[in-house]
């Protein structure tokens, strides 16, 4: 079902120690109730893609509130604070974590809320939503979109704002996983996501891994030569119906 | 993926931005999506003033193609230049 009225705003949410934060929210119009999505911005910055994200995930159904993970380094635009972010190394997983438990408990508090919230990310956001899938207690559902580094082959590669690889916590994992992957991608390479999904079989968790060939890394990105129309217009399909399934309406009916 | 590696150079010397003409005195390289160049990598850099705090930057993004291209015509037209102005010197 499509939702062709919406709202998109920019809105406040408690953030990591409490502090104060911005992101962009769009929902559909009406009263629902829709199940939220927490949708997390790659390295670069909080972006046009990132707000054309969470209006696609609207029009499909759901209230998708994508926080601005550099807005400590403001003032200036989103780029500008990212390259403060970039310089100093990143921001950090506890602080990432922070934002989006934040972004969370903002999706819940909302009378149109079903009560239940996904967290999507691409690139490094794909790798921090499999991080939030293993930290943040109660989510319904997690999407990662060909996160790099939630395997880390070379410790060197670990960090004081990135201290654990995200796959020695996979056991922490409580919610249904959707992973989308290029088989083009370095980065993570399919043998990573093989590594991945080995884990995850064996420790029995609920997940589906869907791959692309003749993708790379990003291919959803529509303004970069990366893109891939048919296999972006099947990513977003899985995406659809993996949220429906497990924060949509059906996901809430007894 | 992206990637949070960052070279950093000392320098001396001012940019142009929105503001005006500036001081800088650290260039931060990396390698990495871009956030307005339509490319799946490119080669940023930004000119940053770090003693004043790093607010404003002039920033580009480029292809590695170009990167190498401009590497060597900075690298040419020093080598150049400082020719010329030594020839002058002496005249």
């Amino acid at each position: 079902m499509s939702y062709l009225a919406m709202t998109a705003e920019i809105v406040s949410f408690s953030g990591h120690n409490g502090d104060e934060g911005e992101a962009y929210y769009a929902r559909p119009s009406g009263n629902g109730p829709f199940g939220g999505v927490v949708l997390i911005h790659h390295m670069p910055g909080w972006d046009d893609w990132t707000a054309e994200a969470a209006r696609k995930l609207a029009h499909h159904g759901f209230a998708c509130i994508a926080p601005h993970l550099y807005f400590r380094e403001k003032p200036g635009t989103p780029d500008d604070c990212a390259a403060r972010a970039r310089a100093a190394g990143g921001v950090s997983d506890d602080q990432v974590m922070g934002d989006v438990s934040g972004c969370a408990d903002f999706l819940r508090s909302l009378p149109h809320s079903n009560g239940k919230v996904a967290v999507m990310g691409f690139c490094s956001g794909g790798r921090q939503s499999y991080l939030a899938g293993c930290r943040i207690a109660n989510l319904d559902a997690v999407v990662d979109c060909w996160g790099g580094a939630v395997i880390v082959d070379d410790p060197k590669d670990l960090t004081p704002q990135r201290p654990v690889a995200p796959i020695d916590l996979s056991e922490n994992l409580t919610a249904p996983l959707l992973g989308l992957f290029g088989n083009d991608d370095p980065r993570p390479s399919p043998d990573q996501v093989n590594r991945h999904e080995e884990v995850l079989k064996t420790l029995g968790k609920t997940y589906e891994f869907h791959r692309y060939d003749g993708a790379g890394h990003g291919f959803f990105a529509s303004e970069r030569p990366g893109y891939r129309v048919e296999q972006a217009n099947d990513g977003w399909r899985k995406v659809y119906a993996f949220l429906g399934s497990n924060i949509g309406p059906a996901a809430t009916v007894d | 993926m992206c990637s949070y590696i960052v070279e950093e150079v000392a320098l001396t010397g001012s940019a142009k931005g929105q503001a005006g003409w500036m001081s800088v005195d650290t260039a931060n390289v990396y390698f990495d999506h871009p956030y307005h160049a339509s490319l799946d990598h490119a080669l940023g850099i930004d000119f940053i003033n770090r003693k004043d705090g790093a607010r404003e930057r002039v920033a580009i993004e480029i292809s590695a193609e170009s990167a190498r291209e401009l590497a060597k015509a900075m690298l040419a037209a020093l080598e150049r230049g400082e020719m010329e102005h030594g020839a002058l010197e002496h005249i």
